[in-house]
């Protein structure tokens, strides 16, 4: 933890300074557009990135500048949407709200006392690693063209996400005929074409985000605080980019092929859930497991936490659509009924099986539920939503509960049984119910997403297993035995609480 | 003098502080505690994972009396703490040997 840590840390700081802002984009291709890889067709853009799908229809209609469907581009500052930008900047603010406090809360309610500190530690310190990585590169590899498995390096220190509105704060470009170009416009992602790139760029930021956080429940009380600073910030760019790219970027391989993932069942909670089982595997069970109890300490916290992330979750799923449209209407709604129907789901398989329905049961089964929509919202109707939930809230029960014990993995907190296992359900049943009755909806297929189920696990699985292997062969991943019974809120942060 | 130590229900603490102050006792120190008796401890289930709770939560009293009060006291102590369940508590009574109020020096007795 300690000098390697920090000079680490310090160096990524240092990465960080060189603000590259100064070079106005021109509005041709970058550079590092892909000579191999093709644009993809219009139609396979539509049917891979639904988010691009409703938002393009209204600024293809204004002729005076179409923005690209396929690269990030400038369009005048008046065509931006402002319906839409306030719902998108909501959205983020929703979704950064999911991991702190809510995912912090949820997990931390749920380990001994003795580790509530580091856990709240690891999710707040995610969110600030994570943001700059992604400032740096991840956002860049996740969506701008490149090729079907990778993005580009057009938007390293976001390079070109930019809004000059007048002349003299262009003219400090230095750059005139490059100014020419840009006054009074603003860059639009080619999947939100309607708000401004800084917003879309920032709304995914809060996904990229969560998603290693989710990790955490899978090592909670063992991991030490360096080695999980390491693992979070390789796999953001290692994993979590080139995932995001395959499904969402319209030239990804996945949306290309059809793969339906409308909020992040694949890119967020399989490809977590999966990182967290190789997470469990690699660093073992926790001193004491299955023989000392390790009742979670504060279920208020979790059921505070639970809630912040369902609350959250509206700007994740319905912000999905990036737009205030008919669409992330729909996303809403059946957002809210499969919850309801997965909290319930797990309540009663509780009640039947374990003998008292539990309050971590059923926050856990509203977690589960809110999953399993995720990949659905954009393309189910409500009755499917009611199928989906009630699904997610049986089958995460069982994985939680008997399918750990069956292999005996000590996955701490359920990141694999709740986030992979109810990704995967959502995403199987996703192209079981995806209706064409919506706007910018069609028609799924089970087969497709179950490609794009493999292919997340399988890649998800090994990398994450190779970084936890050469961390643990190089600083190490877990703590000392004597530091982790005595919980590493004073053996790692040197604080703790009553 | 003695020292009355009770272990009691926690519920029942309430209705102990007004039957004991009704017997003239002038002070109680109270304790949460855990402990294990004949009572059973209870399960509970997180995520399908049981965990054997065998330290039941408990309440401890104690007080200071004089000779003369410490029938009355245990007769009081028992008549609200008893349910007639396994887990009502114990009360044990030690010698006491001597009392100091600090406030004023004052000694054994009159410093109750």
């Amino acid at each position: 933890m300690t000098a390697l840590s920090r000079s680490f840390l310090c160096a990524l700081l240092a990465l960080s300074a060189p603000v590259a802002w100064a070079d106005p984009p021109a509005e041709a291709t970058p550079s590092s557009a892909p000579a191999s890889a093709p644009g993809p067709a219009p139609q396979a853009a539509a049917a891979g990135a639904p988010a691009a799908a409703p938002a393009a229809a209204p600024a293809a209609a204004s002729p005076p500048a179409s923005p690209s469907t396929t690269e990030p581009s400038l369009i005048l500052n008046s065509q931006i949407n402002s319906g839409d930008t306030a719902w998108m900047l909501a959205s983020m603010a929703l979704v950064l709200m999911m991991t702190v406090p809510g995912l912090a809360l949820f997990y931390g309610g749920m380990v001994r006392k003795k580790n509530v500190l580091g856990t709240l530690m690891q999710s707040f310190a995610i969110t600030c690693l994570v943001t700059l990585l992604w400032y740096v590169i991840g956002y860049s590899l996740a969506f701008t063209p490149g090729t079907p498995y990778v993005g580009g390096l057009s938007r390293l220190f976001m390079n070109g996400v930019i809004y000059i509105k007048d002349v003299a704060a262009a003219a400090a470009t230095k750059d005139t005929p490059a100014v020419e170009a840009v006054i009074g416009k603003v860059s639009v992602s080619h999947l939100g074409v309607t708000i401004p790139e800084t917003v879309y760029a920032m709304f995914q930021l809060t996904f990229a985000i969560i998603t290693p956080a989710l990790i955490c429940g899978a090592f909670a009380e063992r991991m030490k605080f360096s080695a999980m600073l390491w693992f979070m910030s390789i796999w953001s760019i290692i994993v979590y980019a080139p995932i995001a790219h395959w499904m969402w970027e319209p030239g990804g391989w996945g949306a290309t092929a059809g793969v339906l993932d409308f909020a992040g069942g694949t890119v967020v909670h399989i490809n977590s859930g999966i990182a967290a089982l190789a997470c469990a595997l690699a660093l073992g069970k926790r001193v004491g497991f299955n023989k000392e109890p390790m009742a979670p300490h504060n279920l208020v916290l979790t059921v505070i936490g639970a809630s912040l992330l369902w609350v959250g979750w509206f700007g994740f799923n319905a912000g999905s659509a990036v737009a205030a449209d008919g669409r992330a209407g729909m996303a809403m709604a059946v957002t809210q009924i499969a919850t309801a129907a997965a909290a319930l789901a797990w309540m009663f398989m509780e009640w039947t099986v374990k003998g008292k329905p539990s309050v971590l049961g059923i926050a856990s089964g509203a977690v589960a539920g809110l999953v399993a929509i995720t990949p659905a919202s954009g393309f189910v109707m409500p009755t499917p939503a009611v199928i989906i939930g009630i699904a997610a809230g049986v089958i995460c029960f069982l994985a939680a509960t008997s399918l750990k014990k069956a292999l005996g993995y000590d996955d701490s907190l359920d990141a694999f049984g709740v986030h992979c296992i109810g990704g995967i359900v959502g995403a199987l049943l996703t192209g079981v119910f995806a209706s064409t009755a919506l706007d910018g909806g069609q028609a799924g297929s089970v087969v497709t997403q179950l490609k794009g189920v493999l292919a997340t696990l399988v890649y998800g699985f090994v990398v994450s297993y190779l970084i936890l292997k050469v961390i643990d062969m190089t600083i190490g991943l877990r703590v000392t035995e004597e530091e982790e019974r005595e919980g590493l809120d004073v053996s790692l942060h040197g604080e703790h609480v009553e | 003098m003695k020292l009355i130590t009770a272990i009691i229900r926690p519920h029942k603490l309430e209705e102990l502080r007004t039957a004991v102050g009704e017997v003239g006792v002038q002070g109680v120190t109270v304790t949460e505690v855990r402990g294990f008796g004949r009572q059973r401890g209870h399960t509970e289930v997180y995520r399908g994972a049981e965990y054997l709770v065998e330290f039941v939560p408990k309440t401890k009293i104690e007080i200071a009396v004089d000779d003369p009060l410490v029938e009355r006291v245990i007769e009081a102590i028992s008549k609200t703490a008893r349910t007639g369940k396994v887990g009502d508590g114990k009360i044990f009574v030690v010698d006491l040997e001597q009392v100091v109020r600090i406030r004023t020096g004052e000694r054994d007795a009159s410093a109750l």
